[in-house]
């Protein structure tokens, strides 16, 4: 065993750079995913329950099939089609889809452990119907709906690492371009492994942090 | 548009492809198996007072769920082999999805122990049942109970990881096989929808028995 490595400085750069690639598309992923999932899941507890279930077992097909399916068709679907996305716009796009596919889930359970008592009693003590949503529904439904919007925040950010397949370079892939040339897997992984690692620790820790903070407003 | 759909040829392949679903629902069965067995233990060893147990079991839970799935397939897959380890794409795929169920699972077990009252317990005990008759009679059917749904989706999650293999080179499960009869033809689209469908049929299958199940096991 010879314990010079191969691995530089710039083999580091060259993953934190990956690693950079792979929050940017959590970021636009998370963005747009929880801000479709809110509209569908205020649409959804609000519809009656055939509309609701129309939307929900299609939302529920996003959940059904693998994520590097839905990135191989909609690749496939944007040459066949010419729109001209890059492989990140449709790794963007795909993952967007496939967070507000979780998050209308979530917004909706949110929405509808509200007891309905409240939101008449808000009403019948004058406040609109916005004034109702804002000031009763929002604060509590956000309370129950925000540790799994974190599940999901960390399941997307794991899950960018799938989008290797359709060439984009993040985190595991530039990891996986040194171990070619180095021939030193465990301690790249391992490096590797530590970046993911302190990035979904940190935010569970920051959302923990958060939590806390909204609890002192409860009633 | 001056693509032309041929669909044909990729319903002519379905044969194949049920072949490979067969492949891909093994692993899915065998890594939950393994799962929930490793995933038990890492619950009672992070449970125990022994501190050595409790932060090996800390630290399984914590890598697998703050890491992705892949990663932990890569691991398995380029990792071991610097042990003098190769375990081939299937075995990389397997450990990989098994590692990660274990670390789900063993928190959901963790949960499912907590909400059981510890008078339960002493309750048995005192009845006259030693620890394990406890266990076995008394607390197991509760926490099969509480755990149930939460076992059911990550059965889901281990069907829908097993389309991971296919990076590292797997070539018999659903993805895998899809992926070499594309390479042959370069109907991809055909072909991966094809296989979409497939997977959607397949979880939503199981998820059907899970609900037989469900009413079956749990009617009182």
């Amino acid at each position: 065993m010879n314990f010079v490595s191969e691995f530089s400085t710039n083999d580091f750069l060259y993953m934190l750079k990956g690693l950079g690639i792979s929050i940017s598309l959590t970021l636009w992923a998370v963005v747009c995913g929880t801000i479709l999932g809110i509209i569908f899941g205020f649409i959804r507890s609000g519809v009656g329950a055939l509309l609701n279930f129309f939307m929900g077992s299609i939302l529920d097909v996003f959940r059904s099939v693998p994520l590097l399916i839905q990135l191989i068709l909609f690749n496939a679907l944007g040459s066949i089609l010419k729109l001209g996305f890059s492989p990140f716009q449709v790794s963007c796009i795909v993952l967007s889809v496939y967070t507000a596919a979780y998050v209308s889930e979530a917004v909706r359970s949110g929405i509808l452990s509200v007891p309905p008592a409240l939101l008449r009693s808000a009403r019948s003590l004058g406040l609109t119907y916005f004034q109702t949503l804002r000031e009763i529904v929002f604060p509590l439904a956000l309370r129950v709906s925000f540790p799994t919007w974190v599940g999901i925040t960390l399941g997307v950010f794991k899950d960018t690492s799938l989008v290797l397949w359709i060439g984009i370079i993040e985190l595991l892939k530039s990891s996986q371009i040194i171990i070619t040339r180095t021939q030193e897997p465990i301690l790249i992984l391992s490096i590797a492994g530590l970046l993911y690692f302190i990035v979904s620790f940190g935010f569970t820790r920051v959302a923990k942090r958060v939590e806390k903070k909204w609890e002192q407003y409860e009633l | 548009m001056d693509y032309t759909f041929h669909w044909y040829p990729a319903f002519k392949l379905l044969p194949k492809m049920l072949v490979g679903s067969i492949t891909t629902i093994e692993i899915a069965f065998l890594s939950m198996l393994f799962g929930i067995i490793i995933g038990a233990s890492l619950a009672l060893a992070k449970n125990s007072d022994s501190k050595i147990l409790s932060s090996f079991a800390g630290a399984w839970i914590e890598v697998s769920r703050n890491t992705p799935a892949l990663y932990q397939i890569y691991m398995a897959y380029f990792g071991l082999g610097t042990f003098g380890i190769y375990v081939g794409s299937f075995g990389a795929l397997l450990i990989g999805i098994t590692f990660n169920n274990a670390g789900y699972l063993a928190e959901t077990f963790r949960g499912g122990l907590r909400a059981i009252p510890a008078t339960q317990m002493k309750t048995a005990r005192s009845l006259g049942m030693n620890y394990f008759q406890a266990f076995i009679y008394v607390i197991f059917p509760q926490l099969l109970k509480t755990v149930f749904h939460s076992v059911t989706n990550q059965t889901v999650w281990a069907i829908l990881m097993t389309s991971l293999g296919v990076i590292v080179g797997m070539n018999t499960d659903l993805m895998g096989v899809t992926n070499e009869l594309n390479a042959l033809s370069f109907r991809t689209f055909e072909y991966f929808s094809l296989a979409a469908v497939l997977y959607y049929l397949i979880t939503k299958l199981f998820l059907g028995l899970a609900y037989l199940l469900n009413v079956k096991l749990f009617r009182y």
